[in-house]
């Protein structure tokens, strides 16, 4: 009843081309925004900051940059925890050897040296289609895994092979409290959301899409498969390298090589299929979905008086992530994103279905 | 022919490099069979997991990503079992474990996934991974377990009149190897001979074309993947019986990802001949390659053979995209 | 035919001695013929004949081993599909290849895409030189929109259309290439008489309206006669025929291929 765009008529195309089209979905987004930054930092507490939110700000991002590749694109990736290590490490060293670099300079140039590692990585996709390049991203991951693990230069000459961060300084703001850290985390995560928006809305985003659903007809129209895929390639290395340098420096504080191993790679793939290939939202969706489900799984067997340990629940959060995954591509390939989408489609038409 | 220089390269490339050591006097010819007869008897059961992925590939049209887990859940599956029992009954018993799991596999992920495209049966084995990870784990129990196949571990010393010193090989991984050679001589045959494996080809070749003369497909499926449960049970209980049976033996059975793209993903030939070359080209690496750069860079150890494979099978990708005994194909518009 | 907008020019496109194989099958033996700028000019022959060869060497799909294609005085030995889409060559295809994740609007903005500057960084921010040519370009694909009638289904995704809507977005993401000449894959089959009549009007309207060049593939022998003003007739992969409609009704060669004499 409320959730309408009857009598909202576009005059122009740029009108028609907004961000989001309808009022109701802007007034939405825009209460959403402020509730994020303004309301829940009062209320929220510090257990739920760590251990949920700020994890999921940044696993968002990083699914973002999967989807890019993945879901817009149609290049598969089993190895985008290494680029996330790559940003992690660029970071590290940025900060290690220009002290008086800014952090967010410090974000952009790690995210570029992710974007180079990436494509490089993507160069492979060139020649080969589908699923060989499985077999070449997972061979980054391999390949990064020994890199950070072996060449000493990359840590510092630690001895352990464990780095550690200072807290982030900002424009001489230390962000260090667990809301400092979630309202400058949600800050980087909705200006990257705009623009992988953007992107995607954009003649790039077009191109990749086409190579994904018709790579022989994109071509024939015109469209040039290298920049297609190795633009993809770098821009979700990006992403994935931002994210990688925010998850050592604002979630970890200190982390091994083993942090952004090939787990952390097939984790992010879970959070798309499950959220949504090709959909911004549906990255946000995966990525709560996989901070959340440990938590619910830690309390719920207490709640219902069941003893469960530890390792048992890790192995029931696998067998879960397994069973989902087959039963989403068998059920409603699109994701969540999808069932988010049909009951919006009901709501716009409710309480008339006709 | 012309076309054919790059690859001829590599190859050439890749032999001058095998041979640097033994020319150079680094190594002495002994230790250099030693360490070529260690890559060959890893390369054998690389050829045989590639068999079975290739198996499924060519059946089903599935890249089966979860190869690597099956293996570590028969190890687990064997492992356990064997607590309680003699050896070869737990290897039974797993067989027929892992015979159920082709049949549930079947029924739960592929029949409702028939016709799908490359990418969404590719995660399907994505989900499958994570869940026999989770499920075998589970069942089975989450520490290191040993599988002990009643051989003597102890090296034995051979061909001392040919080598000074002679060569240390161990009697567990001879026989292990000779059971991974049978086993993949009894695969080609049943690919090559019998009526299975022909009906196996047809449905490579065109599934819709096998299913319309009446090849049951999904019986096909569910042979597949138990030849592909039983290949990664052996293997499962050879690398188990070696480094333990844990965690790391999934990623070892990954490594016939590159096995399969190196030999072509639908060919048995090339599983055989790709896994031999990763086997002996990984070990050459570890043990030749490995010191000079941890020299030379200052590294904090060796382990290249954990991600050499791959950019062996890059290296062949790039110059030859279909693999070694792959076909080539051609795009129709 | 007489009364069109555009009177047949010079040659614009010729295929000059042209052989494909594919391994050792022979799917194009020494084929030429010539393309006039705004005729349309028709390729038939029966299944098998060679004729979506033909397409997939102009636009450089496939590589010939033998022969060259001039196009607008330029000589190519083989064609790249890029560059032949930058040169001003586009195309339709038989099975349907639109992009099946993207909406009609979307799909037949893909045929911008060669047209389109902005680099990555404005397109990110959607800075202003970035979004003032999505809009321009916008408005050259409505126009296109509004002259195949297919406005209601702009948002729709391609996917859910039926088969005769999705052909004519087909044709609209060609046509948004805007390009001197249009290559037609069989733009009729497995099409209803209805479909049939649409899409040939539309066929002519493009050609009267936009000047473009069309060069379309059939193996039905009908319609294709009706709306064509030369026709190269092809038979494993050799040309028995090149002509107005009716001369090559009359041709005996072009008869006994349609008639399955035997070689």
């Amino acid at each position: 009843m409320f959730y309408r765009e009857n009598g909202q008529f576009k005059s122009s195309y740029a009108a028609d081309q907004q961000l989001l089209p309808i009022l109701q979905d802007r007034v939405f987004m825009v209460a959403l925004v402020a509730f994020a930054f303004v309301v829940v930092p009062l209320v929220v507490s510090d257990y739920v900051f760590l251990s949920l939110l700020i994890p999921f700000l940044i696993l968002a991002l990083a699914a973002i940059g999967l989807n890019l590749v993945v879901g817009y694109c149609g290049q598969i990736s089993i190895g985008h925890a290494a680029f996330m290590a790559v940003g992690a490490y660029a970071a590290y060293n940025l900060v290690l050897r220009i002290p008086q670099l800014n952090f967010l300079i410090v974000l952009v140039l790690a995210g570029l040296v992710a974007a180079a590692v990436g494509m490089l990585f993507g160069i492979p996709s060139l020649r080969i289609k589908g699923l060989y390049l499985a077999v070449a991203t997972l061979g980054a991951q391999f390949f990064m895994d020994w890199l950070f693990a072996r060449v000493k230069w990359f840590t510092n000459y630690a001895h352990s092979g464990s780095v550690q961060t200072a807290p982030v300084e900002l424009f001489g703001w230390s962000i260090d409290s667990p809301q400092e850290k979630y309202v400058f985390l949600l800050a980087v995560l909705i200006l990257f959301t705009v623009i992988a928006r953007n992107l995607v809305r954009g003649h790039i985003g077009r191109a990749w899409m086409a190579m994904r659903d018709m790579d022989v007809a994109a071509e024939v129209i015109g469209i040039r498969p290298v920049y297609a895929k190795l633009s993809a390639f770098a821009v979700s290395s990006f992403f994935v390298g931002v994210a990688g340098a925010l998850w050592g420096f604002v979630h970890l504080g200190s982390w091994e090589p083993a942090a952004f191993n090939l787990t952390l790679s097939l984790n992010l793939l879970f959070m798309i299929i499950i959220g949504g290939m090709g959909s911004i939202l549906g990255s946000f969706f995966g990525a709560a979905f996989i901070v959340v489900l440990p938590i619910v799984l830690n309390q719920l067997p207490q709640f219902l008086g069941i003893p469960m340990s530890t390792a048992m629940i890790s192995h029931l959060e696998f067998m879960i992530f397994g069973a989902l995954i087959v039963f989403f591509l068998i059920v409603e390939p699109h994701g969540l994103a999808r069932l988010w989408a049909i009951g919006k489609e009901k709501l716009r038409l409710w309480p008339f279905p006709h | 022919m012309a076309r054919n220089w790059p690859v001829v390269l590599l190859c050439a490339a890749l032999l001058v490099g095998l041979a640097l050591p033994l020319a150079t006097g680094a190594s002495p010819p002994g230790f250099y069979v030693e360490v070529l007869l260690g890559g060959l008897m890893t390369g054998v059961l690389y050829s045989l997991v590639a068999m079975g992925f290739a198996l499924i590939f060519k059946a089903s049209g599935v890249f089966n990503f979860a190869q690597g887990a099956m293996v570590l859940f028969a190890a687990l599956a064997v492992a356990r079992l064997a607590e309680r029992m003699p050896l070869w009954a737990a290897i039974l018993l797993g067989i027929v474990v892992m015979i159920a799991l082709a049949f549930v596999i079947e029924r739960v992920v592929l029949r409702p996934l028939v016709n799908q495209e490359g990418i969404a049966l590719f995660m399907a084995t994505l989900g499958v991974t994570f869940f026999l990870d989770g499920f075998g784990q589970t069942v089975w129990g989450s520490d290191i377990y040993k599988i002990d196949l009643g051989i003597a571990k102890e090296p034995v010393m051979v061909l001392q009149g040919l080598f000074q010193g002679g060569i240390l090989i161990n009697k567990e991984d001879v026989a292990a190897a000779l059971v991974a050679v049978a086993l993949v001589a009894v695969l080609a045959l049943f690919f090559q001979k019998t009526a299975t494996g022909r009906a196996l080809r047809a449905v490579a070749d065109d599934h819709q074309a096998a299913q319309s003369i009446g090849i049951p497909l999904n019986r096909m499926w569910v042979i597949v993947w138990s030849v592909a449960g039983i290949v990664a049970l052996v293997a499962g209980v050879i690398w188990g019986s070696r480094l333990g049976v844990q965690f790391s033996v999934s990623l070892v059975a990954l490594k016939a990802l590159p096995v399969v793209i190196l030999g072509g993903l639908t060919s048995v030939t090339g599983a055989i001949v790709g896994g031999l070359i990763i086997g002996v080209g990984e070990k050459m690496a570890e043990v030749f390659l490995g010191p000079v750069l941890v020299k030379t860079f200052d590294l904090a150890g060796g382990g290249i053979e954990n991600w050499f494979a791959y950019v062996l099978a890059l290296l062949f990708l790039l110059v030859r995209p279909q693999g070694l005994f792959g076909e080539k194909h051609i795009d129709r518009v | 035919m007489s009364q069109r907008g555009n009177p047949i020019g010079e040659v614009i496109l010729s295929v000059e001695g042209v052989s494909l194989a594919f391994g050792g099958v022979r799917a194009l033996t020494d084929v030429s013929f010539e393309v006039r700028e705004h005729e349309v000019r028709a390729i038939i022959g029966p299944n098998g004949a060679g004729k979506s060869s033909m397409l997939n060497v102009i636009n450089g799909v496939y590589h010939p081993q033998q022969g060259t294609i001039r196009f607008l005085g330029q000589t190519y030995h083989d064609m790249d599909p890029h560059e032949t889409a930058l040169a001003g060559i586009a195309r339709t295809f038989q099975n349907l290849a639109l992009f099946k994740g993207m909406s009609v609007l979307e799909n037949i903005l893909t045929g911008r895409n060669l047209r389109m500057r902005a680099n990555l960084l404005l397109q990110a921010l959607r800075a202003g030189p970035a979004l003032r040519e999505e809009i321009e370009h916008r408005e050259r694909v409505e126009h296109i929109i509004d002259f195949l009638e297919i406005q209601p289904w702009r948002k729709t995704p391609v996917g859910r259309l039926p088969y005769g809507l999705q052909k004519r977005v087909d044709l609209a993401r060609a046509l948004a290439m805007e390009p001197r000449v249009l290559l037609l894959d069989e733009p009729m089959a497995g099409m209803n008489l209805e479909e049939k009549q649409d899409m040939c009007r539309f066929i002519l309207d493009v050609n009267d309206h936009f000047g473009t060049t069309i060069v379309l593939i059939e193996h039905d022998m009908g319609v294709v006669m009706d709306i064509s003003d030369r026709v190269v007739v092809l038979d494993y992969g050799k040309k028995i025929g090149d002509g107005t409609p009716h001369e090559v009704r009359a041709s005996q060669a072009v008869i006994d291929a349609y008639l399955g004499v035997s070689h």
